[in-house]
């Protein structure tokens, strides 16, 4: 598999699905997994698959002993394996910035110069395929097509790609034509494509135009929460406190939720708005809410990481999700994992699995106040919300997933067990 | 000999608007008209009417054996009268022919029985009345919403004078026991029930058109003939279903009227007779006791009041509702009346329900939601609309007793000041007739002092004595009813002033 995050550093929810799914296949049993990543830390669970770090795997051939490999990278790669990649560079790259070990450095975040990183993973990737034995290339998002193509090119063996956005759900529909381009490529070549939902698998279908036959939806699922992070300790404003938490950009719809609370506070003062997360629109949401007049309820805290993010949802009431495009959407359903009723946008993909959330459209800010004022001024709505969206959500696992997807495997091999 | 107990029920709530939390003290009107006309309309001329038509033909037809109840809710009866009130006039007719029965239930379709007792006398009267007004009936069988049903209904239900009560024959109540039977009630042997035969009935009202069930095609013979198949001491077979089986549950494509209207012929033929439930519990001795602890109905699978306080958001809603029932019942403002009667309509709680699979899929058949939540905020919205206004009425600090006790010094004031403003009155009258008299009497007495004037001038010693006396009397009464009419009202604005 390639992919570009994994837990537990992480930017967004494309980390926590592949950390989900490659847990819930390997749970499944019987699997062998090799997951590529740009940038270990040496912190990652790896109990259930290989974690190669890309910054690791050398490009251009430097004689070093193995003593030397073991102290510089032993807690990140085991130096026999090095080698082994080491014997399988194939060509050249010594014109490329590389290391002393003959690796190209990665950030394995989406820094400026992003486009280049891709093709250098792709190169990369060329290594690893030579070397490892496998049945099938798994490619997480765009960011890994190109990588995953290549391997393809080199091996022979079937390509999936997993689709977890398309440009179209960052860009409200003015796509960059480079990405598009990477996105469509890796499209062309893929055996099979999975979406993480019914919405996106249309827009593969409708304006990447490519064989519904090829196109399969596999729902995204939730990691069950740990005890510690279920009862985190926090301490609850007397007021009612509604929450929006994801990045503040146009695809995540935040003007509507501050519309929306501008019109819940101007019949029910009982309650508090919180924008947390960090992006482009931020600025432009706090002028929003002075505008409303409404900043003395609505706070900005910031980007919220880790451990944050759970206190944040343990204080909160209602979880607002107003994305105007979101391919799935995970956030809604660890809302309801900590016992938070969630008002979601029809435009999220989760939307296409869950029953025991308020859905609405994200432009009806009537129909999101209205839900958020009944979810705080009605006790049994709230209730009824928790204790079945807690049911729900726990019934959503990614064993399950992972078998949709091993399924999937079994078919692009070619064979019938 | 057996007899075929038909009832058809006819209900349609006032289904509300989409009521966003800030219209809450801005607008009191909830209804969606729109939707209610639409829906009546369209499911009178699929299924009331013609289903209406087709009884009259049976009954026409029938030379007198066909008979049928009919149970319409006071909500519904108001929509027909608004939107189809030809309806109206086919139901008039069905009663004129004296084979149909009307029955007795809530006004509102209501869940009243089931949490406040007073309520329900009082729908359950309004209703009556309602229905006399219209078809000159007066109810003697009970149909209780939804079939609902329990013990602790039953000596209420003698009380309120009814011979007999309609509901559900389920089987976790029945057990081995028929549902052909007549049975009497547990808490007052003197109340009779009559059970849904739920096989049969719904063979007619989910069955009946579909493909894949094994019976398909239900003709009417085969169908008597299962009626005619049943033990020979099982004396009823009570169908009841609602009339929206006719043409809207079963289209009419699927042949649902010729079905209804060959039953009485087929059924003749082999000695099945008609009655109504009427009839049913005058003719039928009860076989025994039948005990219902808990509340059961003819709805879902589980047959009990789940389908409307399932939940908790149902259970809140409810509560809420019935926490001011006592306060609307002392105010009387006639719209606040009325929208307390719709706003307790079942269907409401019903659209909330979070049931899943073949009862989930009833639910949301009927539900004008898209989702129970949806159902729930809305109603809670309008619900919290109508409470302000209950407060403003009388707010909520009073407590009910203190109010009540205050509204009764009110009532009994006003009582007082009724018997007073009579006292008034009378002695009012009483003046004036004294007057007229005493007028009549100066009259007749100056006449005869003038006569006595001049016949008789040699008396003059008393005459002016009597003026004198009688004369600034006579003035001053005068003077009281000349102004008369002025001095009460004057006397009763100045203790308004004073208030």
């Amino acid at each position: 598999m390639f992919g570009w995050e994994f837990p537990p550093h992480i930017l967004g929810g494309l980390g926590t699905a592949s950390y989900g799914l490659t847990k819930g296949m390997w749970e499944c049993g019987d699997m062998d997994i090799t997951f590529v990543i740009p940038k270990p830390f040496g912190d990652e669970d790896k109990h259930f698959a290989n974690i190669i770090g890309a910054s690791q795997v050398p490009v251009a051939w430097r004689d070093v002993t193995r003593d030397y490999v073991e102290q510089r990278i032993g807690k990140l790669m085991d130096p026999d394996l090095y080698f082994k990649l080491r014997s399988n560079i194939y060509a050249d790259f010594n014109y490329m910035r590389t290391n002393d070990l003959g690796c190209i450095e990665f950030s394995g975040r989406y820094p400026d110069n992003l486009l280049e990183e891709i093709n250098n993973y792709s190169i990369m990737a060329g290594v690893v395929a030579r070397t490892l034995d496998f049945d099938v290339i798994h490619s997480h998002d765009w960011l890994t097509y190109p990588a995953g193509i290549h391997a393809k090119q080199v091996t022979g063996k079937p390509l999936v790609i997993h689709v977890h956005a398309t440009d179209f759900d960052r860009s409200r529909g003015n796509v960059n034509p480079t990405v598009f381009g990477i996105e469509k490529d890796g499209m062309t070549h893929a055996d099979h494509i999975i979406t993480v939902s019914n919405l996106t698998r249309q827009t593969v279908i409708e304006k990447y135009g490519i064989d519904p036959a090829k196109v399969t939806t596999v729902h995204n699922a939730v990691t069950p929460l740990s005890e510690e992070l279920l009862n985190v300790e926090v301490t609850k404003p007397k007021e009612k406190v509604v929450t929006f938490l994801g990045r503040i950009t146009m695809q995540k719809g935040p003007e509507y939720f501050v519309e929306a609370a501008a019109k819940v506070l101007k019949n029910n003062h009982n309650v508090r708005f919180v924008m947390a997360g960090s992006g482009d629109m931020m600025d432009k949401m706090i002028n929003l809410a002075a505008e409303r007049g409404i900043a003395d309820r609505f706070h900005f805290p910031g980007f919220q990481k880790g451990k944050q993010v759970y206190e944040m949802l343990k204080a909160s009431d209602v979880y607002v999700m107003p994305s105007v495009s979101e391919p799935f959407g995970i956030s809604p359903l660890e809302a309801m994992q900590m016992g938070v009723p969630s008002i979601i946008s029809k435009q999220s993909g989760c939307a296409e699995i869950l029953t025991n959330v308020i859905k609405t459209d994200y432009w009806d800010i009537d129909a999101m106040a209205d839900a958020i004022n009944a979810i705080v001024t009605y006790p049994a709505m709230h209730a009824q919300l928790k204790e079945d969206g807690l049911a729900e959500v726990n019934q959503i696992t990614w064993d399950k997933a992972g078998a949709k997807v091993i399924d999937i495997y079994h078919k692009v091999i070619g064979d019938k067990h | 000999m057996k007899a075929i107990c038909f009832y058809f029920q006819i209900h349609q709530p006032f289904r509300l608007k989409r009521y966003r939390f800030f219209d809450i003290g801005n607008d009191h009107y909830y209804y969606d008209d729109f939707a209610n006309d639409d829906i009546v309309t369209r499911i009178a001329m699929r299924s009331y009417i013609p289903a209406a038509e087709s009884l009259l033909r049976m009954i026409e037809e029938g030379e007198g054996n066909f008979r049928c109840a009919i149970s319409i809710t006071g909500t519904a009866l108001e929509q027909c009268e608004q939107y189809v009130p030809e309806f109206i006039d086919l139901l008039k007719k069905l009663a004129a022919t004296g084979k149909v029965d009307f029955l007795a239930e809530t006004y509102a379709h209501s869940l009243s029985s089931l949490i406040d007792p007073d309520e329900f006398a009082n729908q359950v009267k309004v209703h009556d009345e309602k229905i006399y007004e219209l078809f000159g009936q007066k109810p003697k069988v009970l149909r209780n919403t939804e079939l609902i049903y329990c013990d602790d209904m039953a000596p209420l239900i003698y009380e309120m004078g009814y011979k007999g009560v309609i509901t559900e024959g389920a089987k976790h109540i029945l057990g081995w026991k028929s549902p052909n039977y007549v049975y009497s009630a547990a808490s007052q042997p003197a109340l009779k029930l009559l059970l849904k035969n739920s096989k049969l009935s719904d063979d007619i009202t989910f069955r009946f058109g579909n493909h894949d069930w094994d019976a398909y095609p239900l003709t009417a013979d085969k169908y008597i003939d299962w009626i005619a198949s049943t033990p020979p001491e099982e004396q009823i077979i009570n169908l009841f279903m609602s009339l929206e089986t006719f043409g809207e549950m079963q289209s009419r494509e699927t042949g649902i009227f010729q079905f209804l209207e060959a039953l009485p012929r087929f059924a003749k033929e082999r000695g099945i007779e008609f009655w109504t439930p009427t009839e049913a519990v005058e003719k039928l001795k009860p076989v025994g006791e039948l005990s219902v602890m808990h509340p059961i109905s003819w709805a879902d699978e589980a047959r009990d009041t789940s389908a409307w306080l399932g939940n908790k958001l149902q259970r809140e809603a409810f509560d809420k509702l019935y926490s001011v029932a006592e306060r609307v019942r002392l105010c009387d403002d006639r719209r606040l009346k009325q929208d307390w009667y719709y706003l307790q309509a079942s269907d409401h709680f019903f659209y909330m329900a979070t049931k899943h699979f073949a009862d989930g899929a009833v639910h949301s058949h009927f539900s004008p939601y898209e989702t129970p939540f949806q159902a729930f905020t809305n109603y809670m919205n309008v619900l919290s609309d109508f409470i302000v206004r209950v407060e403003e009425q009388y707010p909520l600090e009073i407590e009910n007793e203190e109010l009540n006790s205050l509204l009764t010094t009110i009532r009994n004031q006003a009582r007082e000041i009724e018997t007073l403003n009579k006292e008034v009155n009378s002695m009012r009258q009483n003046i004036e007739h004294y007057n007229e008299e005493h007028r009549l009497r100066e009259k007749k007495a100056q006449e005869a002092t003038l006569d006595e004037v001049a016949e008789m001038p040699e008396a003059p010693a008393e005459a002016p004595a009597k003026k004198t006396a009688r004369k600034p009397r006579a003035t001053k009464a005068d003077k009281a009813t000349k102004t008369g009419d002025e001095a009460p009202k004057r006397r009763g604005r100045k203790p308004k002033n004073k208030e």
